[in-house]
């Protein structure tokens, strides 16, 4: 009997709680370290993007509803589901280039940033709400709610910590949203998919698509029904592309410049309520 | 397909006998494959953008809801004819159709806009009255000034064989209607099978109908273009043995401006370009319009398209 064939793992997208290929059929090779072949990954199209923001507003009301608390359960889970999957993250990680005690430490972080924001999922609105005197018979209050679909474009060079990063703080305000994964190194933010779909984070919350990113991007940030859009690619030509397709329907735009993705600095609520927008109430209060 | 004889043409005046001319079996596998290959041409670019607006230009605006009020009336009354605003050259709608007690105020409203009025009528969507009250109900929504009258046929006796029933109740209402444009509605989705869409189909054709229609638009399935084709194909028939152009209406479930398309294709490809008009083909649907409009504001923008910024009904 000859060995045994290895089963290798088709990378595809992450969309509306499903796998799906690319509506294209277009893949690209992705390369990890010594230009050894990895995988084929899903070259996505703009109708891929279409899809995904379709799936992001679907489900964005019904993640926008869920009690602030459990919304912090599911989080948590991502983070007991990571913990279990660990040793596959950080295989992932070492084959796309990364040291091993440098995958160990990402992989470590990420765990560790699903949980840091599962903590302000019920928090942060009591910080940055408020109640307001006004000169009138009114109880007056402020409060913060999400802004809606998010366009995440997480640095090209980060694979794993990058994208949690962005994609933690992003769900815990209530939003939902379309991340484009690096082009050339895509793997462990395509697995990520996989471990989202069976921490009970409901379908079209999160949506993973790869591909070229100068094919992506400008389709993704002008979609009208995007509300804000996250980046974090500094090359000027694509901040400013951005910029311009965001002033379509004044989309918020956040570009996001540090790279050192492990800094525990990108641990705070900031991250949160930059996607937020604050609701007043003037409720009557005579008597 | 048989050449018709002259003897057929000649003869206009529908009748009874040839209701039951034997319907061939209807080959539903073949259906299904023609129009899965159908829906695979792609339709681009200009061609596209026309089609889009061709399709919008087809709809029967439709609100046929319990909650129905003269405000939400008017409100569709004025989307019919300036579909969104800031968008010159679009077409206005075909109909606006409602209910007969509705249809004094889309009257109203529609009046020198072009757009006609269309009612239900014969208790829809069931349709589990009296032939008398059916013909009152049809009367009613004529007074009321309805231009076009979509009626529903009686399921259940076509289900039990009385085929003279169904026949002799269109005919009649055919009758009240005199001038006014009848639509008859078969509920392909209560018929169960392709072989008594096609056999329904005829009778209505033959009974006088204008334009036959797939669905109410209430029960699940509505419009299916299997069920589709089938009823293109009775018209054809109808026409390569009399002559006679009837309509075809599908309704219900079309939301979605990729489906319009599709049902474009399969017209042009079964009826040709002689249906290809609003006068012989109609959507009823009231999400579709939006939808449409999100597409041809894709196609003018190249930008994907935001519900946000299109009208709620």
């Amino acid at each position: 009997m000859a060995d045994r064939v290895d089963v290798l793992k088709t990378y595809k997208t992450y969309v509306g709680g499903a796998f799906p290929r690319s509506e294209s059929g277009r893949t690209y090779k992705v390369y990890g370290k010594n230009d050894q072949l990895l995988a084929n990954a899903c070259r996505c199209s703009r109708k891929d993007i279409r899809d995904a923001v379709e799936a992001s507003r679907a489900a964005f009301s019904g993640w926008k509803s869920l009690s602030a608390h459990h919304r912090g359960q599911i989080l948590y889970r991502i983070s007991e589901m990571l913990e279990g999957r660990k040793e596959q993250f950080v295989e992932e990680l070492i084959k796309s280039g990364i040291s091993k005690k440098q995958s160990r430490m990402e992989v470590d972080a990420a765990i560790d940033r699903f949980i840091y924001f599962a903590g302000w999922t019920d928090k942060y609105a009591q910080i940055y709400g408020s109640i307001n005197p006004v000169a009138s018979d009114h109880f007056n209050f402020s409060y913060p709610e999400p802004i809606g679909i998010l366009a995440v474009i997480p640095p090209e060079t980060s694979r794993l910590i990058g994208p949690v990063s962005m994609i933690a703080p992003a769900i815990a305000g209530g939003n939902t949203l379309v991340m484009l994964a690096s082009q050339t190194h895509p793997l462990a933010a395509i697995t990520l998919g996989e471990v989202l779909h069976v921490s009970d984070l409901p379908a079209g919350v999160v949506n993973i698509l790869s591909g070229y990113r100068d094919e992506l991007i400008p389709v993704l940030t002008s979609h009208m029904d995007v509300n804000a859009i996250w980046n974090s690619v500094e090359k000027q030509e694509v901040m400013k592309q951005i910029d311009e397709n965001a002033a379509l329907n004044i989309k918020r735009v956040v570009h996001t410049e540090q790279d050192d993705w492990l800094d525990p600095r990108h641990e705070n609520p900031y991250s949160i309520v930059q996607f937020q927008e604050i609701k007043t109430t003037w409720h009557p209060s005579g008597y | 397909m048989t050449k018709p004889s002259s003897e057929l043409i000649s003869s206009q005046q529908p009748s009874l006998h040839k209701a039951y001319l034997p319907v061939s079996p209807i080959d539903e596998v073949g259906v299904r494959e023609r129009v899965a290959r159908l829906n695979r041409r792609s339709i681009k670019k200009d061609s596209k953008k026309e089609a889009l607006k061709l399709a919008l230009s087809m709809i029967d605006l439709t609100t046929l809801e319990g909650k129905d009020s003269t405000g939400k009336v008017i409100q569709l009354c004025r989307k019919a004819a300036r579909p969104h605003a800031g968008m010159a050259s679009l077409p206005h709608v075909a109909a606006v159709c409602v209910y007969p007690s509705m249809v004094s105020t889309a009257r109203k409203q529609l009046e020198g806009t072009g757009i006609f009025t269309a009612s239900v009528a014969t208790s829809f969507p069931a349709g589990m009255v009296s032939l008398k009250q059916k013909l009152d109900d049809t009367r009613y929504a004529i007074e009321q000034g309805a231009e076009e009258i979509d009626m529903v046929i009686s399921r259940g006796e076509f289900l039990k064989g009385n085929y003279s029933y169904v026949y002799d109740e269109i005919a009649s209402i055919r009758e009240v209607c005199q001038e006014v444009h009848l639509k008859v509605i078969l509920e392909t989705g209560e018929l169960g099978t392709l072989e008594h869409v096609r056999k329904a189909s005829d009778l209505a054709i033959r009974a006088g109908a204008d334009f036959i229609k797939t669905s109410t638009g209430k029960i699940a399935p509505a419009a299916t273009q299997p069920a589709t084709l089938v009823m293109l194909e009775a018209i054809r028939d109808h026409y390569l043995a009399t002559g006679h152009k009837v309509g075809m209406k599908p309704a219900g479930g079309i939301r979605k401006a990729k489906q319009a398309l599709q049902y474009l294709v399969l017209l042009r490809e079964t009826l040709g370009a002689g249906w290809v008009t609003p006068e012989y083909f109609r959507f009823g649907a009231s999400s579709l319009a939006n939808d449409l409009l999100m597409q041809i504001l894709k196609q003018e923008t190249g930008v994907y398209q935001s519900a946000d910024y299109f009208s709620i009904d």
